[in-house]
């Protein structure tokens, strides 16, 4: 690993994204406007978006940077770019790293952005110390979804087949996080498989913020398992990058 | 004898379950250009990615002194694909400085990189706004950024106006004459007045290599798609 190599990467990724106007108003604004249609919808209903807004806010940052990046990615390895790179002192991790360096500053501003409107104008109340304590699962969650997409585009060879994947990584997580029958509601099955998915950790420490206030002990485990999902995720995606093709 | 920059023994290269290429023994020489010359479809891009590592084969392949694919030779090989592989959404500078940064090359670099091919009216504008032959270039560029000690180019002055060629094949002689090695491949015959040295690949296998002047006088022909031809007539009738 050299840091100026994945520096100079980081900083070639985020050239590139600003050159990409519409991308960088869809990964900022999206997210929000999500959330506060949801708002809208439950207006009538008291206290339902103040439950499922924040665990839908742990969700959103995953899907959106899960697309950006793994197109981002395919589109390296399709280019030839990617196998120029391999053929420089580059190593997997500066590559890797770079692009995660460069999305998951944007992630954090859009969990920043995302956070703040939850609590303000869309009127979830969870003091300022819960705020944090969202802002930050947010953004773990952001980084998981650019470690992921970055794996998952491995096993993509078209546009279509990456576009695809989004569902098949995230809907299973969706509809087993909690987000719509609260996972201790679930059965045995479902519920053992459900602490294996990472998403549901997001939406647990998105409920303990609200409820809790502030950041807790709980929320502390449940970044570490997302974190750790993080590393594993580009771990393997280095794995699959290989130097030498047939 | 010769100083040789890529050693080649007994490669074979399969992919797909199909033999794509056989080398039993192949030199290119060191601080010259050699042209590496055959029809679309024959192995040279196959054998230049073995070169600069990025290719699986079996055998033994030896850059400038070390197993190919080596970590080392990743600061010393400049490799230039066939398309031009730059980003397009950002600039003709943007892409060689970053090229530059995986070297260690700094702006200056970068700049005579440029300057080299003829871009640096075009340094501003985004590689995806270029012709082909513009963005070929750039590609060219961010390989020249590093000063390898050989350079592998496939088929680099494809779709370049003759005037941009000459100049071209100018700049990689004095290239040689530094030290750097070359090894460029061409499927147009007429490359070959350019080159000190021949390869001749023909399906998979190498027809015959040698100098230039050798080459012509073996086979008593004044160019290189002549003595092509004549050599592919000897291998047929032996």
């Amino acid at each position: 690993m050299n840091p100026r190599i994945t520096f100079a990467t980081g900083a070639r990724v985020l050239t590139q994204l600003r050159r990409d106007h519409r991308t960088v108003v869809m990964l900022l604004v999206l997210p929000s406007v999500i959330l506060g249609l949801m708002c809208w919808i439950y207006s009538d209903i008291p206290g339902r978006f103040d439950q499922i807004g924040p665990r839908m806010l742990g969700l959103m940052p995953f899907v959106v940077m899960f697309i950006v990046t793994s197109v981002a990615t395919l589109r390296e390895r399709r280019t030839g770019t990617l196998e120029r790179l391999l053929t420089t002192p580059m190593n997997k991790l500066d590559l890797l790293l770079g692009y995660g360096f460069a999305f998951g500053l944007v992630a954090i501003v859009q969990a920043g952005i995302a956070t703040g409107l939850t609590m303000t104008w869309y009127g979830v109340d969870a003091e300022t110390r819960g705020g944090w304590a969202m802002f930050l699962t947010a953004s773990t969650v952001a980084v998981f979804g650019a470690a992921a997409g970055l794996f998952a585009s491995a096993f993509a060879r078209t546009e279509f087949q990456a576009v695809q994947l989004m569902p098949a990584f995230v809907l299973p997580q969706f509809l087993l996080c909690g987000l719509l029958v609260p996972r201790e509601q679930l059965n045995s099955t479902l519920n053992a498989i459900s602490d294996f998915l990472p998403l549901s950790y997001a939406v647990d420490a998105m409920a303990e913020s609200v409820e809790r206030g502030g950041l807790t002990g709980q929320i502390g485990r449940d970044l570490a398992i997302i974190g750790g999902s993080a590393f594993l995720a580009l771990a393997a995606g280095a794995a699959t990058l290989s130097r030498q093709s047939a | 004898m010769m100083n040789s920059a890529v050693v080649m023994r007994d490669l074979s290269v399969t992919r797909g379950g199909r033999r794509v290429l056989t080398v039993d023994g192949l030199d290119v020489a060191a601080g010259s250009i050699t042209g590496l010359l055959g029809p679309s479809g024959c192995g040279k891009t196959t054998l230049m990615r073995t070169i600069v590592g990025v290719q699986r084969f079996a055998g033994s392949v030896s850059v400038l002194g070390l197993p190919a694919g080596s970590s080392e030779l990743r600061h010393r090989v400049g490799y230039v694909t066939q398309a031009p592989s730059v980003y397009g959404d950002l600039t003709v500078a943007e892409n060689v400085r970053y090229f530059g940064a995986m070297v260690g090359a700094g702006a200056d670099a970068a700049s005579a990189a440029l300057a080299a091919v003829d871009l640096t009216d075009l340094a501003g504008r985004r590689a995806e706004q270029l012709s082909g032959g513009q963005r070929a270039r750039v590609s060219l560029a961010a390989a020249l950024v590093g000063r390898p000690a050989l350079l592998v180019l496939d088929e680099p002055t494809v779709g370049l106006d003759p005037l941009l060629r000459r100049r071209l094949w100018e700049f990689f002689a004095e290239l040689a004459a530094g030290g750097t090695t070359l090894l460029v491949s061409s499927h147009v015959m007429d490359e070959a007045e350019h080159c000190d040295r021949l390869i001749f690949l023909r399906e998979g296998a190498v027809l015959a290599a040698d100098t230039r002047e050798g080459m012509l006088a073996g086979t008593g022909t004044t160019s290189a798609e002549d003595a092509f031809l004549a050599m592919l007539g000897e291998q047929v009738a032996a």
